[in-house]
């Protein structure tokens, strides 16, 4: 079966010559909640807005459940969804007239009945007669999602979905993405909040600069994140870590008055309070004791710098 | 082809203007209105007849097409020009639709509007000025194909603009001089020979002629020539829009 979602090859070069995407190479699985993490001016919405038509690649190919975007654009773009990341409307007309008009412009019959239970799922429902322009941003972002979903695609795009929503709209929102992926759409996602990523996504992919640095599982990600690190202030510069205690594998910071003893906080026993005993046992005294697990952020943030 | 966006893209486009009307038809018509009544009922009695019309019936013709060309364009330049500003074109860009069918839908709906003002006037102007029309399949033929023809021109000059601005130039700045001097109010023979010759080569001249020998078989020029050059810029703007969407002028990076 072909991906969802797969790029090859990539190039993006605007006209002003800046070189927004570099040999992309992506390929997004059906069913699967693939977030692309990165900082901004990264590429993320420019690697959207190509996979959906509204920027046109210098080079390479895309498809969309086989479908090559540009030759066969009806059968692609029939199956994607896209919530861009501005809130773009139509001011003057209502809720329930701009997401009808959403699925009849990607081809589909008028479904009263569709169009209302997305409605009602967003809880636009008692908004669908008043026009956009009276409704807060949070019911904006909801009108877009309703009209990216009113043509039931297959592969949906939200760009930064959840980018100034209060807590509440991020709720419901998430709540809709589940029930999505339960239905066995594909769903792409960026975003800057990586506890968000953490908490719904099963791949995450990482853009810096116009280039994918890490496609990871998200389990996998968060194995290696699993690990913390127990850091000990010493009471004395040491210049070697006591043979008594080699079998913790112990750093020692380059100034001597710091051991670092990493651990899989997820075992049952972490080796802290055997390790405690055998400083003791081997004279090593110590002031302050700190634990530290690295998040996400610090992962990416490091992958970005060391690309810098 | 899909069918279902024609529709939807059409049927949204005339609700905006059932929604604007008073900006879209009523300001129009009260306007071209004005005219019937200062030159046709107060000033055109004193005027003499042209080619055996009288003055007010006379420029009932070239008024229809003042309205119709600026009505076509901004209806139509506009209609494009605000998903661009508001950025809701993205939704167009992104959905399966050919650029023939999104063409079709925004100049079609741009061209029935101009249509239905057209001959709101036309209906307006029977009540202040007497007036006949010989030959109803050619008027109605130019009525449609001045319509699309300079709905299809507004769509350019919607692409095209990157501001308010620019969206008015043209037809304020162009458009409304070349209606003008156009033979809207007077036939082109009462001019000097060297201002004739000038006359010709604006492209208004022969809509007007052939616009107003299908209401009383006189006209400037041949209707043939009228015709054959409202084609010509037919397919002009129709060349234009196509490398347009080619290339992506202005709606894609």
């Amino acid at each position: 079966m072909s991906s969802a979602i797969s790029v090859s090859n990539l190039y993006k070069t605007y006209g002003s010559g800046f070189e927004a995407l570099k040999n992309i190479n992506l390929d997004i699985h059906h069913g699967e909640i693939f977030a692309l993490l990165g900082p901004n001016g990264a590429g993320k919405t420019t690697l959207i807005s190509t996979i959906c038509g509204i920027v046109n690649p210098t080079s390479g190919t895309i498809l969309a459940d086989g479908h090559d975007i540009l030759k066969d654009y009806r059968a692609a773009r029939t199956k994607i969804g896209l919530v861009p990341q501005e809130l773009t409307t139509d001011a003057f007309e209502t809720v329930w007239n701009t997401v009808s008009f959403s699925r009849g412009l990607f081809g589909k019959p008028s479904n009263p009945a569709h169009i209302e239970k997305i409605l009602k799922e967003l809880t636009l429902w008692d908004k669908k007669d008043n026009k956009i322009i009276t409704l807060s941003g949070g019911m904006k972002r909801r009108v877009m999602i309703a009209k990216a979903l009113s043509h039931e695609p297959e592969i949906l795009f939200l760009d930064e979905p959840t980018a100034g929503v209060d807590v509440e709209l991020r709720r419901d929102m998430w709540n809709v993405v589940r029930a999505l992926r339960e239905s066995g759409v594909t769903i792409i996602l960026t975003t800057h909040y990586i506890e968000e990523a953490e908490q719904m996504a099963d791949r995450i992919g990482v853009i810096s600069k116009g280039e994918i640095i890490l496609i990871e599982e998200k389990n996998e990600l968060m194995r290696s994140l699993g690990k913390k690190q127990l850091r000990l202030q010493l009471q004395e510069e040491h210049k070697t870590i006591p043979a008594a205690l080699a079998k913790y594998g112990l750093e020692l910071t380059p100034s001597g008055c710091e051991l670092i003893y990493s651990y899989d906080a997820h075992e049952d026993k972490t080796g802290i309070a055997a390790l405690l005993k055998d400083l003791d046992k081997a004279g090593v005294g110590f002031n302050d004791i700190q634990t530290k697990q690295s998040s996400l952020e610090e992962i990416f943030v490091n992958l970005v710098r060391e690309r810098k | 082809m899909n069918l279902y966006a024609i529709r939807a893209i059409y049927l949204f486009e005339m609700h905006r203007t059932w929604r604007t009307i008073m900006q879209s038809i009523i300001s129009p018509v009260i306007s071209t209105s004005l005219y019937f009544v200062v030159f046709g009922s107060a000033i055109g009695g004193r005027i003499p007849e042209i080619n055996g019309v009288s003055y007010g019936a006379f420029i009932v013709p070239g008024l229809v097409m003042l309205s119709l060309l600026t009505q076509s364009i901004s209806n139509a330049s506009f209609g494009i020009y605000f998903p661009k500003f508001t950025g809701t074109i993205y939704e167009l860009l992104s959905a399966p639709v050919s650029y023939f069918e999104i063409v079709i839908a925004y100049v079609g709906a741009a061209a029935s509007k101009s249509i239905i003002l057209g001959v709101i006037i036309l209906a307006t102007a029977a009540l202040f000025v007497p007036m006949r029309i010989d030959h109803p399949f050619v008027m109605v033929l130019f009525l449609v194909l001045t319509a699309v023809t300079f709905s299809l021109f507004g769509f350019i000059i919607g692409i095209w603009a990157d501001g308010f601005e620019k969206l008015q130039l043209v037809p304020l700045m162009i458009v409304t001089p070349l209606t003008f001097l156009g033979g809207s109010f007077y036939s082109i023979d009462m001019l000097p020979p060297f201002w004739r010759t000038v006359t010709l080569f604006n492209p208004v001249v022969y809509l007007i002629s052939g616009f107003r020998w299908s209401f009383y078989g006189v006209s400037d020029v041949h209707i043939g020539t009228s015709l054959g050059m409202t084609a010509v810029f037919l397919v002009v703007c129709i060349l234009i829009v196509r490398w347009m969407f080619k290339t992506g002028y202005r709606l894609k990076s």
